[in-house]
């Protein structure tokens, strides 16, 4: 396609007349690319703040707040700036931040620390998201590259049973599995995992969006497939374990970067929704949406309840989906000149 | 420069009044790897009738010439100089409205790949009528009609069916002659085109070639084709202009650089056709190297990191200058006449050869 | 052209099929716990869960369960027993507002999608446009359901702009309908504007530098009809077919979100309530319903599609 933009890039080889191939991988000239996006790297650094302060909950919760994220203080006091206020007033008002160690933030209505539960809620969230997007990530690179290398009736039943899972809307698929595992918990084997673990969560997230991955990895591992170096790795005498490891599974990995931050930011609004509406982590552990879902019933009274973890939420999910679209644009093989050009040259072709 | 007024003397002098007069065009882009400078320097003319060739490898800047000339490189990166004087008026310079109305109906020009050259959810012959109903004042079924005429005139069987047809119900080849005969619909004093039978099959390629010379008959319009292909230059152009790097290396009449190239870049362009006529070769012969940067040239001649004959002089910028004798024949190479002569010699034909 | 249609319904049926047999699984056969207790819910009597075995067959053979269970759900025979109400007729009851929450904003958020879009795409660069990646960027991280409390906050409460949640029948007051309605409308818009702008906006940007635009230009057509019948033309194609992916995607989910946050009593309100209460038959027949009115949709979505795109009819 001889565009201009083509043209151009035909023309522009790095480095001094003779010696253009020294090369640099899509790795370095997309960590340099990365690099240059302030914007992406401040709020990939703003998610990574939120992750060490989650992470610190024990820490903070012993040291500052000098209490845990269940225990309830309905019947305290606490001194703010000279006056004595109830924890929770009579009428079932709880305080708001304090602004100091103990219920900087607030208190909820069973009185318990809503800085503490924050960052437990979080690390709970967070903790659900990682092992969700691990678990996304690794089944779906796994049924990705089998269904597209073998292809055939494999690739026929895998390919089947990710448009089922497809098919069926992520939201509704997640309530049906946490409605039922939470009651029960599930037994896979010899493994038992109680109904109100972290782990079921997880496990419904991670698996209601392998499609959404495993798709366009097939996808693409047909595609690399019929390149000629996968050939000549066969006529070598590769096994097609050794091919899809050394061969195939490199060429993906630009794919799988990009979908990391993607999926870990669907993974804590997906937990987020679930929770809210009772479907994911169960009580008492703290999670962000379970407590945003506490505190939608005292919004007139007690907003802080409500607003505290949700903008906690939307700034670790603003934060990984900012860095990830900088990820995106970093790696991206098709890249443009500059997005800026053509952007310039639609106007001013106006 | 004194480039510019030899071949601008020449416009003068060689067409009586030429089609079209570029004069020292220098195109340059600005990326992130710094200042490209695709085309600099570039001076040449068209007569009406004649079929100039521009040849050279990507990135020569053969194509963004001919996009320049229609102001399709026109971006807030690019940067533009020089002249190009078409029925008195300067396309370099020109407004974003005067281009609009000579591009298609003066001056036209048809792409490289057929495929996605066209609008993939449009009939092809609402897309001809598109183009003539911008320019000219006629009713959607007279510009159907003349559409269905321009399909007849281009080869295609059963015009009337093919009108409504989407273009991937059509063969690369059918694509190409929509593309030509849309480009023809306006008579156009100017045809550019650029790379036209690259992605199509050499018999494929031969037909669309006929048209072109058909049309050249025809109409005596002009026609730039753009190319690297030197079999298709060797088919239907008059006059060639090798480029390289940015600049012309080489220009003159077909024979002339067909058979007494001076510059060693032809040679070498010349040297690596596979040839019918010739005893096999053991390996086709290829030039070594790459070419350069455009955002950091070599100094001097640029094709001097992959001269062979390259010597002492080489490191001062050659003028495009006739130093063969013909009067047309310019090109851009210190070699005294006599020794490219016989350098160019290589195992009984011309070619670049190795470094003595 | 009738033979694709003709595949595309089979194979829809065959999927509709099998996601009954997955949400049956899901909530009859799951390992570990009794399928029996789960259905009567957290507070039941030994009596009623004797019963619900009984009636819903679940000593009988695996196969005999999934036809039990079908038929139970078709024919309108699912009973809650936590609630003691026939969940079909709540679903009835509850589909007015679960509809006009959906299709209100479905066409809400396409027609600012495509507006804001093409404005980005054409003004590239400029203010509108990085206002709108920011408001994609904020509308995809944030749920749903914390904009609309925070939008009740702010707009209901605090300013008594609208109303504070409910709903009020279209048949009963068109326009009190629509005051109730304006609200969930934008909040579940907000989040589908932003992506949708930002994916025309990149749609047209990568087809304005495609080779049959620069054809286009080089025909001497004008910008504008360049830019309309050309870029538009080829750019709104995937955003139809994501578009209704997403309207489904609300039915089957979203709805769930905003009822509840705004009262709307909804199909999705009810959802939610039933999952509050882990009140498991009128999920599961909702479940069902939802994923294949997505299943249903998607497949006339995919006809429509073809009948836009020429391309698509040969396959």
């Amino acid at each position: 396609m001889a565009t201009v933009d083509s043209t151009v890039r035909a023309a522009a080889p790095a480095g001094r007349g003779v010696d253009v191939a020294a090369g640099i991988g899509p790795y370095r000239l997309g960590l340099r690319r990365l690099r240059r996006n302030k914007t992406a790297l401040a709020f990939g650094a703003l998610f990574l703040l939120i992750v060490v302060l989650c992470l610190c909950a024990p820490l903070y919760a012993d040291h500052v707040a000098h209490t845990s994220p269940n225990a309830n203080h309905v019947t305290d006091t606490v001194t703010v700036g000279g006056v004595r206020k109830d924890v929770v007033s009579p009428t079932g008002q709880p305080i708001g931040p304090t602004w100091q160690g103990r219920f900087l933030l607030g208190a909820d209505q069973n009185g318990r620390d809503i800085a503490v539960r924050l960052l437990y809620g979080g690390r709970n969230s967070l903790e659900v998201g990682a092992v969700a997007t691990l678990i996304t990530m690794v089944l779906a690179t796994l049924a990705g590259v089998v269904a597209g290398f073998f292809r055939g009736a494999v690739d026929g039943v895998i390919a089947r049973f990710l448009d089922l899972i497809w098919a069926y809307p992520v939201v509704l698929l997640g309530i049906a599995l946490g409605t039922s595992l939470a009651l029960g918990g599930i037994t896979i084997g010899p493994l038992e995992i109680q109904g109100n673990s972290l782990m079921v969560p997880a496990f419904i997230i991670g698996i209601v969006y392998i499609p959404y991955v495993a798709k366009p990895i097939r996808g693409q591992v047909l595609g690399l497939r019929e390149q000629e170096f996968v050939d000549a790795a066969r006529v070598g005498g590769a096994g097609p374990l050794r091919i899809m490891w050394s061969e195939i599974l490199p060429n993906l990995s630009s794919t799988i970067v990009v979908f990391v931050p993607l999926m870990i930011a669907n993974a804590i609004l997906l937990e987020a929704a679930l929770s809210y509406l009772g479907a994911g982590v169960q009580p008492p552990n703290p999670s962000w949406g379970t407590m945003i879902s506490d505190g939608i019933r005292l919004i007139p009274s007690a907003m802080h309840l409500t607003f505290v973890p949700g903008v906690m939420l939307v700034l670790a999910v603003l934060g990984v989906n900012v860095f990830g679209d900088g990820v995106r644009d970093a790696l991206d093989p098709r890249a443009r000149v500059r997005i800026e050009d053509v952007q310039e040259q639609a106007e001013v072709q106006r | 420069m004194s480039d510019v007024d030899r071949s601008s003397s020449l416009a003068k002098s060689g067409g009586r009044n030429p089609l079209l007069a570029v004069e020292d065009l220098r195109v340059a882009f600005r990326t992130e790897d710094g200042l490209v400078q695709a085309v600099d320097g570039v001076s040449f003319h068209v007569d009406a009738g004649e079929v100039l060739a521009i040849v050279g490898e990507s990135g020569s800047g053969k194509s963004v010439t001919g996009m320049t000339l229609l102001g399709l490189t026109r971006s807030h990166n690019a940067r533009f100089e020089g002249r190009a004087a078409f029925g008195g008026r300067d396309l370099v310079g020109a407004s974003d409205d005067e281009l609009r109305r000579i591009r298609g109906a003066e001056i036209a020009m048809v792409f490289q790949d057929p495929m996605t050259g066209l609008n993939p959810v449009q009939r092809v012959g609402k897309q001809i009528v598109e183009q003539i109903r911008a320019h000219e004042d006629v009713s959607k079924d007279a510009a159907l009609e003349r559409a269905r005429g321009l399909l007849e005139r281009v080869g295609i069987p059963r015009p009337t069916e093919r009108l409504r047809a989407y273009p991937h119900e059509l063969s690369g080849g059918m694509r190409q002659r929509v593309m030509i005969a849309m480009a023809l619909s306006c008579e156009p004093r100017l045809l550019i085109a650029d790379e036209p039978t690259t992605a199509l099959d050499v018999t494929i390629q031969a037909q669309i070639l006929e048209e072109v010379r058909r049309m050249r008959e025809e109409t005596s319009a002009g026609v730039i084709l753009i190319t690297h292909d030197l079999g298709v230059v060797a088919d239907v152009a008059d006059r060639v202009a090798v480029m390289y790097a940015g600049q012309i290396v080489e220009q003159g009449t077909l024979d002339e650089l067909f058979y007494d190239p001076q510059h060693p870049y032809t040679w070498g362009l010349l040297g690596s056709i596979a040839r019918v006529d010739r005893p096999r070769p053991t390996r086709l012969p290829a030039i070594a190297g790459t070419p350069p940067s455009l955002a950091d040239p070599p100094h001097g001649c640029r094709f001097r990191p992959r001269c062979p004959h390259a010597f002492a002089q080489c490191v001062e910028l050659p003028p495009l200058e006739a130093r063969a004798g013909e009067a047309g024949h310019l090109d851009r190479c210190w070699l005294p006449v006599a020794e490219k002569r016989e350098k160019r010699r290589v195992g009984g034909q011309i070619g670049l050869g190795e470094a003595a | 052209m009738t033979r694709f249609v003709v595949r595309r319904l089979c194979s829809m049926a065959l999927v509709l099929f099998a996601i009954s047999v997955l949400t049956f699984l899901i909530f009859q056969a799951i390992p570990n716990g009794d399928p029996a207790q789960r259905m009567a819910g957290r507070l039941s009597s030994p009596e009623t869960v004797a019963a619900i075995r009984r009636t819903w067959g679940f000593d009988d053979p695996l196969w005999q369960q999934y036809l039990t269970t079908m038929k139970k759900i078709f024919t309108g025979e699912v009973i809650s027993y936590t609630q003691q109400v026939n969940v079909l007729d709540e679903i009835r009851k509850g589909l007015p507002a679960t509809l006009s929450l959906a299709i209100g904003a479905g066409i809400l958020w396409l027609v600012l999608g495509v507006l804001f879009g093409l404005l980005s795409a054409v003004r590239a660069g400029g203010l509108t446009d990085r206002g709108l990646t920011v408001l994609a960027m904020v509308g995809v991280s944030t749920p749903v359901f914390l904009l609309g409390a925070v939008a009740l906050y702010f707009l209901a409460f605090k300013v008594q702009l609208f109303p504070n949640g409910g709903y009020v029948p279209l048949t009963q007051n068109p326009a009190d309908w629509a005051y109730h309605m304006i609200l969930p409308w934008l909040v579940l818009s907000v989040l589908y504007v932003g992506i949708y702008s930002r994916v025309l906006r990149s749609n047209m940007l990568d087809t304005m530098s495609d080779d049959f635009v620069r054809t286009a230009r080089a025909k001497g057509i004008s910008e504008r009809r360049v830019l309309v019948r050309h870029v538009l033309r080829n750019s709104l194609i995937p955003i139809v077919s994501l578009w209704s992916l997403d309207f489904a995607a609300v039915i089957g989910g979203g709805a769930i979100l905003t009822e509840s946050v705004f009262n709307l009593q909804g199909v999705g309100q009810y959802a939610a309530e039933s999952i509050q209460q882990l009140d498991v038959p009128p999920v599961m027949v909702i479940v069902m319903l939802g994923a294949f009115f997505v299943v249903v949709l998607s497949a006339v979505t995919d006809v429509l599609f073809a009948l836009l795109d020429p391309r698509i009819r040969l396959t």
